[in-house]
């Protein structure tokens, strides 16, 4: 690693001021376990990743916790009725496709057990490319279920569903601007559908690592970190389905 | 996520790959520095412009013409807009953050290259849209850098709120969304790319203050772009989240229900840890600068990173004293006047410790140490005026008077402007291999130095003589004559000041290409980025980790053979 040659001086400096345990060189950096090639190894490749992720969603429900915080208060304030000149409440809830929207959070859910699958298989696979990388090693042809490809379906599937969801509701009667109880359903249901193209996206790339022949370890760490993001936006759906049905 | 591609590219060939679409953190670095310097030079134009009108409203300027009232509030937005975004975010962190964080911490690169590659082009791009918002029908829009709705949430609400706020909101958008994927990187790469042995508490001030800047920014940006979003949407598809009953001449907007106050909610939120956003790397800038040319460790370093943590903690609890003139409770009003007056104490434990590094030290009043005595100078001037501001009932009398711009330009304008001039001072000769012309640099510290006070104290007595901001023209108001001449010595302190930053200009390019040569490390300092060639090699330190075996600020030593003892310095072991 390091490559110093210690120089003693003759008299011994004293540097302790303020960091006093510095004898020898602590424990605390990241090391960064850097290979001979300069790529950090794959452990730590996928830690960051993983720390990445997490310190991303942050933003994401920083968003949303605004998003409900404006909800609230919308609901409460009151306003002028031109027609009567009296002080109204314009907040009239928005009947919800429930039954749609139920059957949407069946197939968000599904494809969080599918990509955990997915996920886990991946986990198998690099723990065994060592041992079928030894000639007349043979583990039996084991049987890959293209539990990525099914997650996508059912992203698809969800997706296609909460666009039914909006047509119904337009159906009966409530857009966008139709009232702000109205604006809140598209936007929440919205920005979490804009949020899970963006899994979707990283899937997709999971996808083409496959064609592109990259190493079984970096499809590993995005199919790892895609299935934390996903299931976050399964719990994030729950919270914004529980909010639009009951705090209306 | 980006994480298949990580630092272990190897050095690109090709001009585009190399200086353009570059992954390299110190080709970014200097990419967001040269932005904030354009953008800076933009701001400080417009200024000038409004400094003009205020003062001979009716002038006919060469080009601009006559500046009408909607195109000097336009100026006051875009200068505003661009000089907190482009500049304050955008140098200080983007900048210096993006070039020195993984040197200081031993680290090859950023966490994830590629996604730094994409939060500066992001950047970029919205820096192109928010300029664009001055050529479009209507011009830049009005609604200052606040975005206050009303009138930023109605197309019809003047001339420039038209697509001119359109393109202002998209640009701010973009800029939440490049701010973000920048924080996620610094805060990544602090907690998981420092070199053997440096642990967080042997962290330079200026790693801890870009940490927490990042920690803050990651906060923040989430709720301005969902506040944008919200404001979009009531612009153009018909809700009605900030926009109550109201009517534009006659006419019903169509809109109600909705609260101006919910914007200002959602924006302080933001706005309040924004301003720790520019001025947190400023602190950490001077105080690595203070104690590298007072030859003295810094003082206090743990209460230095405990008082950065609670001025961001503290920072998120006090968005409400900006409207304290909303017909907030007043029971509301002063439970934030507490919160604010509360940052005083982590501020004074700064100060405190800055002073005390100072003293008995054998000071050497190099160019980057006097840009950091007058950050010190500005912080304290600007911040003592914070606690008056601060109390609801003295904010009543200040609030919309110039003492407030008089009081954050000092404190966040300036003096992080300060720390960024003196970052450039300091890191320039690392950064290009050569010095910065000592000369020019003074004469560039003392025009800054003096023209910021001559142009800002004068504010507070304008603000405490009632003298109101934000408006266009005051010229034939009589009760505001006898402030005349301080309007007038004012503005010809912005035109001197201003001609003082072409010197700073000149040196920078100049010393670019024709400076002395610099050794690896000509101020005898401590941290990481001194240990390696200059300017750094493309992986930093050519090849090897550093492992670090001392803090950050081993100054005076005694027995040590110089008076310093740089972090990577081993002979303390071998003694042992």
């Amino acid at each position: 690693m390091a490559t110093f040659t210690p120089t003693v001086p003759a008299h011994r400096p004293v540097t302790s001021r303020g960091d006093r345990n510095n004898l020898p060189p602590i424990p605390g950096g990241g090391g960064d376990n850097r290979s001979d090639s300069g790529q950090p190894d794959y452990r730590t490749r996928l830690r960051r990743a993983r720390l990445g992720l997490a310190i991303a969603l942050t933003p994401i429900l920083m968003l949303f916790v605004s998003f409900t915080s404006a909800y609230i208060v919308r609901q409460g304030l009151p306003t002028l009725d031109p027609n009567t000149n009296k002080v109204v409440h314009d907040w009239t809830p928005t009947p919800l496709p429930t039954v749609l929207f139920l059957i949407n959070t069946g197939v968000l859910l599904f494809s969080s057990v599918t990509i955990e699958l997915a996920r886990r298989q991946l986990i198998r696979q690099v723990a065994l490319q060592p041992v079928q990388s030894i000639p007349g090693v043979s583990l039996g042809t084991e049987i890959e279920f293209p539990w990525l490809g099914v997650t996508i379906v059912l992203g698809l599937g969800f997706l296609t569903g909460q666009w039914l969801a909006w047509r119904e509701l337009a159906a009966r009667g409530f857009f966008v601007a139709t009232g702000p109880s109205s604006s809140f359903v598209y936007l929440m249901t919205g920005g979490h559908a804009v949020h899970l193209m963006g899994g979707m996206l990283a899937l997709l790339v999971a996808g083409t690592t496959v064609i592109l022949r990259r190493p079984l370890e970096s499809r590993r760490i995005v199919v790892d970190v895609t299935a934390w993001y996903w299931h976050f936006m399964a719990a994030l759906w729950i919270y914004i389905f529980a909010l639009l049905e009951f705090a209306h | 996520m980006v994480a298949q591609e990580s630092h272990g590219h190897a050095a690109p060939q090709g001009f585009i790959r190399k200086y353009v679409f570059s992954l390299d953190h110190k080709v970014i670095g200097l990419q967001y520095y040269f932005l904030a310097l354009t953008a800076v030079f933009v701001g400080m134009f417009l200024s000038l412009l409004m400094r003009i009108h205020l003062v001979w409203p009716g002038a006919s300027l060469p080009i601009i013409g006559e500046i009408k009232p909607e195109t000097y509030l336009a100026l006051l937005t875009m200068h505003g807009t661009i000089m907190v975004f482009f500049v304050l975010t955008t140098a200080p962190q983007g900048g210096f953050g993006n070039y020195m964080l993984p040197i200081q911490i031993g680290a090859p690169d950023m966490a994830f290259p590629v996604l730094n590659m994409l939060s500066f082009w992001t950047t970029f791009l919205a820096y192109l849209v928010m300029l664009s918002a001055f050529f479009v029908t209507g011009g830049a829009p009005l609604h200052g850098w606040t975005g206050y709705a009303p009138l930023s949430a109605l197309q019809s609400a003047g001339p420039g709120e038209g697509l001119g706020a359109d393109l202002w909101i998209i640009s701010i958008a973009l800029f939440c969304v490049a701010s973000l994927m920048g924080a996620l990187n610094f805060i990544t790469t602090t907690l998981d790319m420092r070199a053997k042995g440096m642990s967080m508490m042997r962290m330079p001030l200026t790693c801890w203050s870009w940490f927490i800047t990042a920690i803050l920014g990651l906060l923040a940006f989430g709720v301005l772009l969902s506040a944008g979003i919200l404001l979009l949407m009531d612009r153009n598809f018909g809700t009605s989240f900030f926009l109550p009953l109201g009517t534009i001449n006659g006419q019903l907007t169509g809109h109600r229900g909705g609260s101006p106050l919910l914007w200002q909610h959602l924006f302080w939120f933001f706005g309040h840890p924004e301003v720790y956003i520019a001025i947190l790397p400023g602190m950490g800038v001077a105080s690595q600068l203070l104690s590298t040319f007072s030859r003295k460790p810094i003082f206090g370093y743990k209460a230095m990173v405990y008082a950065m943590l609670s001025i961001g903690l503290l920072g998120f609890m006090v968005w409400g004293h900006h409207m304290f003139m909303s017909g907030m409770s007043p029971y509301t009003a002063f439970a934030f006047s507490i919160m604010t007056m509360a940052i005083g104490v982590p501020s004074a434990i700064k100060t405190f410790n800055w002073l005390g590094t100072l003293w008995g030290g054998r000071v050497r009043f190099s160019s980057p140490m006097l840009f950091a005595v007058g950050f010190v100078s500005l912080f304290v001037s600007g911040g003592l005026s914070g606690p008056f501001l601060a109390q609801p009932v003295l904010d009543i009398q200040l609030h919309d008077t110039y003492f407030v711009p008089a009081h954050f330009h000092l404190i966040m304008g300036v003096a992080a402007i300060f720390g960024i001039f003196g970052a450039t001072y300091y890191w320039f000769p690392k950064m290009f291999g050569r010095m910065m012309n000592e000369s020019l640099a003074r004469w560039h510290f003392w025009f800054s130095f003096i023209g910021t006070y001559a142009i800002f104290m004068p504010m507070h007595y304008l603000g405490m003589a009632g003298h109101p901001r934000r408006y266009s023209q005051l010229t034939e108001v009589t009760y505001l004559h006898p402030l005349m001449p301080l309007q007038k010595f004012i503005t010809y302190a912005a035109f001197v000041t201003l001609a003082g930053q072409l010197i700073f200009l000149f040196n920078l390019f100049w010393s670019m290409f024709n400076g002395e040569k610099a050794s690896d490390n000509p101020w005898e300092a401590t941290t990481l980025e001194w240990t390696t060639a200059t300017p750094p090699p493309h992986d930093n330190f050519g090849g090897h980790t550093p492992v670090v075996y001392h803090g950050p600020y081993e100054y005076a030593v005694p027995g040590a053979p110089h008076d310093y003892v740089m972090q990577t310095d081993p002979a303390t072991v071998a003694a042992h």
